[in-house]
């Protein structure tokens, strides 16, 4: 079943690309998705399906992680048949292709049972992105996508250095050297500490650059900003959670082997970080795109902490996962669809977007009030099973600040969004605008916001199961 | 066969500061791809029982960090027409400096870190730790997209180096998904400078600059 996950959609990216029509050719997109999604909910409901061979399992981690993937892709790919239809006059080959190529190797992601395979996986979830934030063919595209390639690699390059040294731990301990997750997890506690230590730090700073934890983050915002929405929502809601999924593997074998307080510190203190710098940089952000990115700098910063905190918090960051990407999805979306009737995505051109847009710009408030907490959408029930595990590990301080930081994000972000949705607009005539509303571009947006709003009332037992199974696994064996 | 190994490593050390030390941009293209032919030849060495697949995956990286890699970048080179890398942000000298301060600081790591017993004699720690801080020093100094570009390419080399230690954790499939992973990273920003250059005119990263806050 993992080949059929992964392969699938290479082939059919590999047949885009090879596909003459460029009219035709998005419609690979939802061709790859809906059988996509098909498998991926066959694959959490039949057990036997997750097991392929020892290098391929996919456990109830990386299960979080496809069925979020998979979903957003779904949706965006929806929504990227009449996107790339308004843009017909761009070749869309290597959009196509490579977009559909994302969803193969976040399904190796989540399946590799071998760190360095996992890693090999993730920097390829790097280089199919890379080709999707230069779709608008300027300048200013080249340079974030150049930022964008040379920082993820070399974060990337250092991970692979913490994944050798993992492997040279557990042969310093006395073991094979070996880099199979469940393997070493069994040696854990016998793992050399020094380099465990080294190897912890380096695969965070690795993985982290490709989370965009501040501060090594900087590639976010120009990559976010300069492409198309719905990159910035595979991007924000995809890719990250793959790079979570790295951290959360590495997280869990230092807990067995008996490492928590060694990496407590270090989480909440980058977590907090990110949170203070995503807070500090929204102060006066004038493009809407931007500011998106620092929420989701912001948002990894909780996910972070959330591991920092330890078991009380485990099922609230787990859960933020799904919670952070579904709402990524929409605010992406939707600003995409706001930008292009405006032709700019900057404050002091989008004015009155509740009105030009009534439903882009709608979905574009309430996904803004979910993100930053409000009840009664997923985060809120996320961030506030965060904090809550804060109180109840005794980490007063952390969770103070916490506070302090989702409340300076909230007027931070509030301000310029909401000076852009209301007053009037400056475009005076409806009726010549470029760009409106259409059924077919706000369904697959309206479609993940019942999602955030669903699972905010009400959380489906098999979904609850999936993530108590796995706090129970990472929990599992203190 | 440590001697054999210590002094090929020794070459890849003066290799690093070669690098360094030059400011034609072929040059340090072709230093890569000296060092890349020695990594290849390397775990040869150091895996004393020879069989096929050992063989396949040293001829493989040899192809490729050795032979295509190198020629990609040549023929970026070619096409952007910029042969030196002028006014680096840190001198040569300084960097040939900082790249003797980086060897010796891998050596003083290497001797607290506690290695394996059969690892102790051999130079692959220190050698590997001294190629990624060369790496780095090029890709933080250097400002021609290309430069940067090698300076990724000798960090993936150190990186390498260290990876020999355990063969047994890498299996070649995954061997060979590092080195394409590689490959395609570094084909991709060949493709990015060619774009810089047409449309900035130059390969150097600081016109890259519209986006800040």
């Amino acid at each position: 079943m993992a080949f059929l996950l992964i392969f699938f959609p290479l082939v059919m990216a590999g047949t885009a690309a090879i596909f003459p029509s460029n009219r035709w050719r998005p419609l690979f997109l939802p061709l790859t998705a809906i059988p996509q999604i098909f498998f991926t909910i066959l694959i959490l409901f039949i057990p036997e399906l997750s097991v392929t061979n020892s290098w391929l399992v996919l456990d109830s981690l990386g299960k979080i992680v496809l069925l979020l993937a998979n979903t957003l892709f779904f949706f965006c790919s929806l929504y990227a048949v009449p996107y790339l239809q308004y843009r017909k006059e761009r070749d869309n080959r290597v959009f196509s292709a490579c977009m559909t190529a994302f969803a193969g190797t976040v399904s190796l992601v989540t399946c590799s049972q071998h760190l360095a395979l996992m890693w090999v996986a993730i920097e390829a979830t790097t280089l199919v992105t890379a080709p999707l934030i230069y779709f608008n063919r300027n300048r200013l595209c080249i340079e974030a996508m150049w930022k964008y390639l040379l920082i993820s690699s070399v974060g990337i390059a250092l991970a692979l250095l913490g994944t050798f040294f993992l492997a040279y731990s557990s042969m310093h301990g006395g073991q094979e050297a070996t880099l199979f997750y469940v393997t070493l997890l069994k040696n854990a506690p016998h793992l050399s500490k020094t380099w465990l230590h080294l190897s912890f730090v380096l695969l965070f700073i690795g993985y982290g650059t490709k989370m965009g934890l501040a501060p090594m983050h900087t590639w976010k915002p120009d990559s976010y900003g300069e492409s198309p929405g719905i990159i910035g929502a595979i991007l924000a809601g995809g890719l990250t959670s793959c790079a979570f999924l790295a951290l959360l593997r590495i997280y869990h074998i230092c807990r067995v082997a008996g490492e928590f307080a060694y990496m407590s510190k270090i989480l909440l203190f980058m977590g907090l970080i990110s949170m203070a710098t995503a807070a500090f940089f929204m102060i006066n952000q004038r493009d809407l795109k931007r500011m998106l990115a620092y929420s989701s700098i912001e948002h990894m910063g909780i996910l972070t902490i959330g591991l920092g905190i330890g078991t009380p918090a485990l099922f609230g960051t787990l859960l933020h996962i799904i919670a952070n990407g579904l709402t990524k999805g929409v605010l992406f979306l939707s600003v995409g669809n706001i930008h292009r009737a405006f032709g700019s995505k900057n404050i002091d051109q989008v004015r009155g977007a509740l009105r030009l847009m009534p439903v882009s710009g709608a979905l574009f408030l309430i996904s803004f009030l979910a993100i930053t907490g409000s009840p009664p959408f997923v985060p809120f029930v996320s961030i506030f099973s965060i904090l809550n595990g804060a109180f109840e590990a005794g980490k007063y301080t952390t969770a103070g600040l916490f506070l302090i930081f989702l409340l300076l994000v909230f007027i931070g972000m509030g301000a310029p969004i909401l000076k852009a949705l209301q007053g009037s607009s400056p475009v005076p005539d409806k009726e010549k605008m470029i760009y409106r509303d259409t059924f077919a571009s706000y369904l697959p947006i309206i479609g993940l916001m019942i999602l955030v709003f669903l699972f905010g009332v009400y959380i489906p037992s098999p979904l609850s199961e999936l993530l108590n199974d796995a706090v129970g696994y990472l929990g599992g064996q203190p | 066969m440590t001697n054999l190994i210590n002094s090929l490593l020794v070459l890849i050390l003066a290799l690093n500061l070669f690098a360094l030390g030059s400011s034609r941009i072929q040059s340090i293209i072709h230093t890569a791809a000296i060092q890349g032919v020695l990594l290849g030849f390397l775990p040869l060495l150091v895996h004393s029982h020879l069989n096929l697949s050992l063989l396949f995956a040293s001829l493989t990286a040899i192809m490729i960090k050795g032979v295509l890699i190198p020629h990609m970048m040549s023929r970026a080179l070619r096409n952007v027409q910029i042969k030196l890398e002028v006014e680096p942000l840190i001198g040569l000298m300084p960097s040939l400096m900082l790249g003797a301060i980086a060897t010796t600081f891998a050596l003083l790591f290497t001797n607290q870190m506690p290695l394996v017993a059969e690892h102790t004699g051999k130079l692959i720690v220190p050698a590997a730790i001294s190629t990624m801080l060369t790496g780095f020093i090029l890709l933080t100094t250097r400002f021609k997209a290309l430069t940067q570009v090698i300076g990724y390419l000798i960090l993936e080399n150190g990186i390498y180096i260290f990876g020999i230690l355990l063969m047994g954790a890498m299996p070649m499939v995954i061997e060979m998904g590092v080195l394409l992973d590689v490959f395609v990273a570094i084909f991709v920003s060949c493709i990015i400078i060619g774009k810089i250059n047409k449309s900035f005119s130059t390969m150097d990263t600081r016109m890259l600059s519209s986006l800040k806050e």
